[in-house]
């Protein structure tokens, strides 16, 4: 019976924090009207949730590159198809690695530094010091921090699949003698723009509304002690993960029939 | 002041990069550079088998890339796959009388249309029609032909 009914509040209060989620969602967006005349506080959150981002993105999109050159290459030279190397790399980029894991990487880089920011202005009172100020802390601080990192997820997504393709060229045609204009007219040839390139830049948009989204309002929502913003932080990396991941799920079911 | 200058350029640095990857994906990875057809004409042929043909698939003529197809649909009437091309308006001077049929690029590749030009004086304009069509070679439909042929041949042999 107890078990029964703690089931039964997990279930509510899970919907509950859903319902609050939305919510805040949705009043964030009504407060980011407002950014277009004051544009340079999208720039700045830009700055730090794209910006700062940069190194581990690029670096992890070279690596992750290299990796499938190095993995396809083994393969499909088994088949007698090391031709389709740049092909078997952009694809495997541009509709899955690059957005799910410039995701996961944005998560953990950017997401939790966005909820450990601002759970401390919650626990040192700013917000509430800014409400006392009539300032609208949803339009002044989190509304800003979300379209930036809408704006920085599909562009860091796109950086990740580009430095990954010339990291997988450099692995096969650089080290493993595939033909270089074979590699490229392989790409070229198999990569449709329409159904490739633009859902995976569809697929880095969500991830990018998804991740912030659940970024800020844990921040928001955080307990205002150092705890408290301490678990806040790591429920932003595992809730996002999960999503990003789930997400993905769905949306190739839908996307690539 | 400077802070805030650099700051900006930073943020520019970082959009305009992203926006010459995504660039980069669409015209040197993807084929959206080379999918575009200038100036097209509509040529219309029908086929009594497509195989594997799909929309957007090239359509060459001497192993050039002339144009693309922009559509496939089932003529109800004689249940001929109906192919509708796109072909670029450079080359306006195919004669009438030329044939197509399906290709295939390689052993297992795409299939893709070839044209053979005819000895015609008329030319191929938007909307015609082109008469002479050769269909998929289906492989399935191949090999059980041979095969058939064969288990015939040897059974004739063992009378």
């Amino acid at each position: 019976m107890n078990s029964l009914r703690r089931l039964g509040r997990i279930v509510i209060d899970s919907v509950e924090g859903l319902g609050r989620a939305s919510l805040f969602f949705l009043e964030v967006m009504s407060g980011s009207r407002k950014l277009f005349r004051r544009f340079e506080l999208v720039v700045q959150q830009v700055f730090a949730v794209g910006v700062l981002t940069l190194l581990i993105i690029l670096v992890s999109g070279l690596f992750v590159g290299m990796v499938l050159g190095l993995q396809g290459y083994n393969t499909l030279v088994k088949f007698g198809a090391a031709d389709s190397l740049g092909l078997l790399v952009a694809l495997s980029l541009v509709r899955e690695l690059g957005p799910v894991v410039t995701a996961l990487l944005f998560a953990g880089r950017a997401g939790s530094a966005l909820t450990a920011e601002i759970g401390l202005m919650k626990a040192t009172e700013q917000l509430a010091g800014m409400e006392m100020m009539a300032v609208n802390p949803i339009e002044r601080v989190i509304a800003p921090r979300l379209i930036a990192g809408i704006i920085a997820m599909p562009l860091l997504a796109a950086l990740f699949s580009a430095v990954g393709v010339l990291g997988g060229q450099l692995i096969g045609v650089g080290l493993l003698g595939v033909d270089s204009g074979v590699f490229w007219s392989q790409m070229q040839s198999g990569v449709s723009f329409h159904e490739d390139v633009l859902n995976g830049v569809i697929k880095s948009v969500v991830f990018g509304v998804v991740v912030t989204w659940i970024a800020v309002f844990q921040g928001y929502e955080s307990v205002p002690t150092s705890e408290g913003v301490s678990r806040a932080t790591n429920r932003t990396v595992v809730y996002s993960s999960l999503a990003v991941l789930a997400l993905d799920f769905v949306m190739t079911a839908l996307m690539f029939k | 002041m400077i802070q805030r200058r650099q700051l900006e350029l930073w943020v520019g640095v970082f959009v305009a990069a992203g926006l010459l990857a995504l660039a980069m994906l669409a015209f040197r990875v993807g084929n959206l550079a080379a999918g575009g057809v200038n100036n097209p004409y509509m040529v219309q042929a029908e086929f009594n088998d497509i195989g594997g043909l799909k929309v957007r698939a090239p359509v060459t003529l001497a192993g050039v890339r002339i144009g693309r197809v922009s559509a496939i649909s089932l003529d109800p009437s004689d249940f001929e796959a109906k192919v509708t091309m796109e072909l670029d308006g450079r080359y306006k001077t195919i004669p009438s009388d030329s044939s197509a049929s399906i290709l295939t690029s390689g052993l297992l590749g795409e299939q893709y249309i070839g044209l053979d030009p005819g000895g015609s004086s008329h030319y191929l304009k938007n909307g015609s029609t082109i008469q002479v069509t050769q269909s998929a070679i289906v492989l399935e439909k191949v090999i059980s032909q041979f095969l058939f042929n064969f288990a015939s041949k040897s059974g004739s042999h063992s009378k």
